[in-house]
């Protein structure tokens, strides 16, 4: 549920649905997430320059002097998009994944945590279907949930200075793919050759909020191949 | 036949920008944009361009380019130093916020900009540069614009579209805010910080350090006390947020910010301040004022009035 709605600056807004971060608060800020987007393409909302969505928070940047928060607020409290349905059984989208050991650099600190072996690590990861909860921080970067919650781990005390394009990670409920290479803290468990963003592209990522994810293993072989396609 | 400039020096952070690429950030991709809008805008005008037309963003020290072609309609915006070198390489002190033509072999040799950061380059007809997805700004870290993403390098040439009606010249009062006071509204966590932190915020002087750029502008001064949490659950950035990381010196997130974040937020910059922050050169020292929503839409109108 929308708890509150607050300015941030002159030129934003930011929709509350309470503290917990979770798969049914989350889907509730994509429920609003996706009616502004609709609204702004239908022309039904003008001056919005940009919606974020994130676990449990949306906010709406819009152009001063094309119009008032207090418009957008009356417009949100106006309209019963909570009824909006999700499209549930919307296509699960694939991501080939190597747990190689050459990818694969927190295998130990895993097994040590979890007390379980890397296969069982992998299949547990293997049989979750995803959550897009939010893209962002870096262009495409996805925030996943939930993990299997014998797979929770904290992330390294010590960040890497240098996580490879593609490396896929886990902290915590949450999985992420690396979309550029960029220091980070979490806990690698292989890496895909997918290219989940490209600008140059209508779809320029592959993932959006709200969207499904399974991971399908792959061989090293196949990561190569997938690679030169 | 090709009208160009060719980069002989690339200067420090030289990148096209246009007023921001909208409509992405639920992707991870930031609006980007030039930094200082009244500056941008103004060189555009000074050529008769719309003001929105993508112009060559530099910072502190700009390129040193060659014209090559056709006679060209060129201004040069913000508090800037720059040379006309022609082609007897008689060298002739240019003069910002106002118009002139360049002609074949004739060089532009921009020095430096003076007590300010950012400075613009604007060509009458526009560059030859392509749109991704509606926009030419430039965003570097993740290689998004014109010029395959990147910053000018040496060799580079410069395409432009060339109009011949451009010659008229013209000449724009550009004054910048002298005060060092910045106007913020309260941040989502401002309550996340001591009684005295919020005081010490709205009291006392901050610096601008050198780790400062697009993306942010890193601050020195009292140290801010949390009193809640470190972090906050990761969410939306907003241009001109203050975040306050565990070592309780304020960061400015400025127009290449991450799009989500997870520190608490103790203030937001006012659209109408904006400008005049990011021209602040490291080690100056700034203020920030505590405003409320009406104050700050009064000062937006002032601020437009400008254009």
């Amino acid at each position: 549920m929308l708890k509150k709605i607050t300015n941030i600056g002159d030129c934003g807004i930011t929709c509350d649905f309470g503290d917990e971060v979770n798969k049914s608060t989350n889907k509730e800020v994509i429920k609003l997430f996706n009616f502004i987007q609709d609204s702004v393409k239908t022309r039904k909302l003008k001056g919005i320059l940009n919606y974020t969505p994130s676990y449990n928070k949306l906010i709406i940047n819009f152009e001063l002097g094309q119009i008032k928060s207090q418009e957008i607020i009356e417009f949100i409290k106006s309209s019963d998009y909570s009824k909006i349905k999700l499209p549930e059984n919307k296509k699960i989208i694939e991501i080939p994944i190597c747990y190689d050991e050459e990818f694969a650099l927190d295998v130990k600190r895993l097994e040590t945590k979890t007390k379980l072996n890397f296969k069982d690590i992998v299949s547990k990861h293997l049989e979750t279907n995803f959550f897009v909860y939010m893209i962002g921080f870096v262009p495409g970067q996805p925030f996943l949930g939930d993990l299997n919650k014998s797979l929770y781990h904290d992330r390294l005390d010590t960040p890497r200075v240098k996580i490879n394009k593609g490396s896929v990670g886990i902290v915590e409920k949450f999985c992420t793919i690396y979309t550029f290479e960029s220091p980070g803290g979490w806990n690698i468990i292989g890496r895909t050759p997918s290219e989940l963003f490209d600008i140059n592209k209508k779809d320029t990522s592959i993932l959006s909020p709200g969207d499904t994810v399974k991971f399908k293993s792959i061989t090293k072989k196949e990561f190569g191949f997938f690679k030169n396609e | 036949m090709n009208n160009y400039f060719k980069v002989l020096r690339p200067g420090i952070n030289s990148t096209f920008q246009d007023l921001g690429r909208f409509g992405l950030q639920h992707l991870g991709i930031v609006a980007s944009g030039c930094m200082d809008q009244l500056a941008f805008c103004t060189s555009n005008k000074l050529v008769g361009n719309k003001i929105s037309e993508g112009a060559l963003e530099f910072a502190y020290q700009g390129p040193l380019i060659e014209h090559v072609g056709e006679t060209a309609l060129v201004a040069i915006s913000g508090k800037v130093n720059f040379n006309i070198i022609k082609k007897n390489n008689e060298i002739i002190k240019g003069k910002p916020n106002e118009s002139f033509l360049i002609s074949n072999e004739e060089k532009i040799d921009i020095l430096s900009t003076i007590d300010s950061v950012y400075g613009y380059f604007s060509i009458f007809g526009g560059f030859k540069i392509e749109e991704v997805k509606g926009s030419v700004s430039t965003l570097v870290k993740a290689k998004i614009g014109p010029n395959n993403g990147d910053k000018l390098k040496v060799g580079d040439k410069i395409f432009f579209n060339r109009s011949h009606q451009g010659d008229k010249t013209n000449k724009i009062q550009l004054d910048f805010d002298k005060d060092n006071i910045i106007r913020v509204m309260k941040g989502l966590q401002i309550h996340y910080f001591s009684k005295k932190s919020q005081e010490d915020f709205f009291s006392k002087e901050y610096k601008v350090t050198k780790l400062t750029d697009r993306m942010g502008m890193r601050l020195e001064g009292q140290k801010l006390e949390n009193i809640v949490d470190k972090n906050i659950k990761s969410e939306g950035i907003t241009k001109g947020s203050i975040q306050v990381p565990g070592d309780g010196q304020p960061i400015i997130l400025l127009s290449d910010h991450p799009t989500i974040g997870g520190y608490p937020k103790i203030a937001n910059v006012i659209t109408a301040d904006y400008d005049k922050l990011v021209q602040k050169i490291p080690g100056t020292t700034i203020k920030f004022k505590l405003v409320d929503l009406l104050v700050a839409e009064k000062a937006f109108q002032d601020y437009v009035r400008k254009f």
